[in-house]
């Protein structure tokens, strides 16, 4: 075991953390908000909009990941129209792409966690709140959402560090994360077990913020579980 | 355009369907190798000895907490040396190289491994004690124990679970093209590369990946089905 070349490593490394975690905090924030939008399609009670929301959640949880960053990245720039598109300026960067496909990747099955919440919130409350003159976007913000959100904290938790993971996908495409990064040195010095060695304890150590981050909302969340001082 | 997908000496059906057999090949390889791993990770969770208790546990925080490419970049660049040193210590005095299949079964295995570890865990917790003290009572050994009353109904507790490992498990293989190995990914990249039709390829291949997932859950859903016919409905 060479720990100098370890050592000396975790500078190098380090410095794919910011991209890693762009990439983490990007996907992960815009993936809530496709999340969202959704499970509300899902849930509208029209057919044809349920049946392509449901649609989009069946191909993206379905394929594997790196199928979908290969689509987006070499697949999108194959047509003229989205060559001449204002958003080019983006589809062509790897990095967007990857986002672009994490995003995408994350948003159907955060929104499946999402659905079943909200479906698991019992019906009674949202009969009270009618009851009490709520509307219905009244009793959803107010009472549904809030429960839903609480009630799915656990298993947006296991997603949450599906992603942590995902992002490494994005060194397929270029992208010089901690992965990739690590890929590179392995195949200049083939100190395989070194490198991996500090690579893994960098992701371990994100995942281990990140299962805390949500422990912490899940407690600040359920302040009528604890006991009282 | 579509002649490309097509089976002629022009197209890159054969091509494609090989490289699906073969994602086929590793996927099940892999999965059968994970049950064994977990199989053997599951007893060490469960036994009373501390060493093995922690050795289990970090084998599955470590592998479900880093990535599964960083998994598959470990056993790629550094698995022929440790076969090699391993087979050193046995008296051999040559090189051992491990091909692309081996090493993706290796590395997919380890990390279906360690999710199939939790789910045998918990299968094995939710058999109910006294079913164990009653076969005891009635006189079976340990080994009888476990292949008459403990394996059946593990078995049964631990399907869905398995389900989603096996799901996990095939798009994890995936990954395995960067190895090279010509499995569907890989030949997915080479024909995108070779056609300049990447849309259409990588269309084609999520559409073979969406068959498998498909027509595997239905499978294990019918599983699942033969397996609970001895249970009575609420």
């Amino acid at each position: 075991m060479n720990w100098q070349l370890m050592w000396d490593s975790l500078p190098r490394m380090l410095g794919g953390l910011s991209l890693t975690l762009q990439l983490i905090v990007g996907s992960l924030s815009l993936g809530a908000l496709v999340a969202f939008a959704v499970a509300l399609l899902r849930l509208s009670g029209n057919r044809l909009v349920e049946g392509l929301a449901a649609a989009y959640v069946f191909v993206f949880r379905g394929t594997p990941l790196l199928v979908q960053i290969f689509l987006v990245y070499y697949g999108l720039g194959q047509f003229e129209f989205i060559r001449d598109s204002i958003l080019w300026p983006f589809l062509r960067e790897p990095y967007w792409c990857a986002i672009l496909a994490l995003t995408l990747n994350t948003g159907a099955y955060t929104s499946e966690v999402l659905r079943g919440a909200i479906l698991s919130v019992p019906q009674g409350q949202v009969e009270a709140a009618r009851a009490c003159g709520m509307s219905r976007a009244l009793a959803f913000r107010r009472i549904v959402l809030p429960v839903a959100i609480r009630q799915m904290l656990p298993a947006y938790g296991n997603e949450v560090i599906l992603m942590v993971k995902a992002t490494s996908l994005a060194s397929t495409i270029t992208l010089m994360e901690v992965t990739g990064i690590a890929r590179r040195m392995i195949a200049q010095t083939f100190a395989v077990f070194e490198l991996f060695i500090v690579a893994g304890i960098i992701y371990l150590a994100l995942n281990f913020i990140a299962t805390r981050l949500i422990k912490f909302a899940e407690w600040r969340l359920t302040p009528y579980l604890r006991a009282r001082a | 355009m579509l002649e490309l997908l097509s089976f002629g000496p022009n197209g890159w059906g054969g091509q494609l369907l090989l490289g699906t057999a073969m994602t086929i090949a590793v996927a099940v390889s892999a999965f059968a190798f994970g049950i064994v791993v977990g199989s053997l990770g599951a007893s060490a969770k469960l036994s009373h000895g501390v060493a093995l208790n922690v050795l289990a546990d970090v084998y599955t925080t470590i592998v479900r907490g880093i990535p599964e490419l960083l998994v598959i970049y470990l056993l790629f660049f550094g698995g022929s040396g440790v076969a090699t040193s391993i087979a050193q210590a046995f008296g051999y005095d040559g090189r051992v190289d491990l091909n692309a299949f081996t090493i993706g079964v290796l590395a997919v295995g380890l990390i279906s491994g360690a999710y199939s570890t939790e789910v045998i865990r918990g299968a094995v917790q939710s058999v109910p004690f006294g079913q164990i003290e009653a076969a005891r009572a009635c006189g079976m050994g340990r080994w009888l124990i476990l292949r008459r009353v403990l394996v059946p109904q593990t078995l049964r507790f631990a399907l869905p679970g398995l389900g989603n490992v096996w799901q996990l498990t095939l798009k994890d293989t995936a990954l395995v093209s960067v190895t090279a190995l010509a499995e569907l990914m890989r030949v997915t990249h080479l024909a995108a590369g070779a056609t300049r039709e990447p849309f259409l390829f990588y269309s084609a291949a999520a559409v073979l990946y969406l068959l498998l997932t498909t027509v595997s859950t239905a499978l294990f859903a019918r599983a699942e089905q033969s397996a609970n016919r001895g249970v009575r409905r609420a």
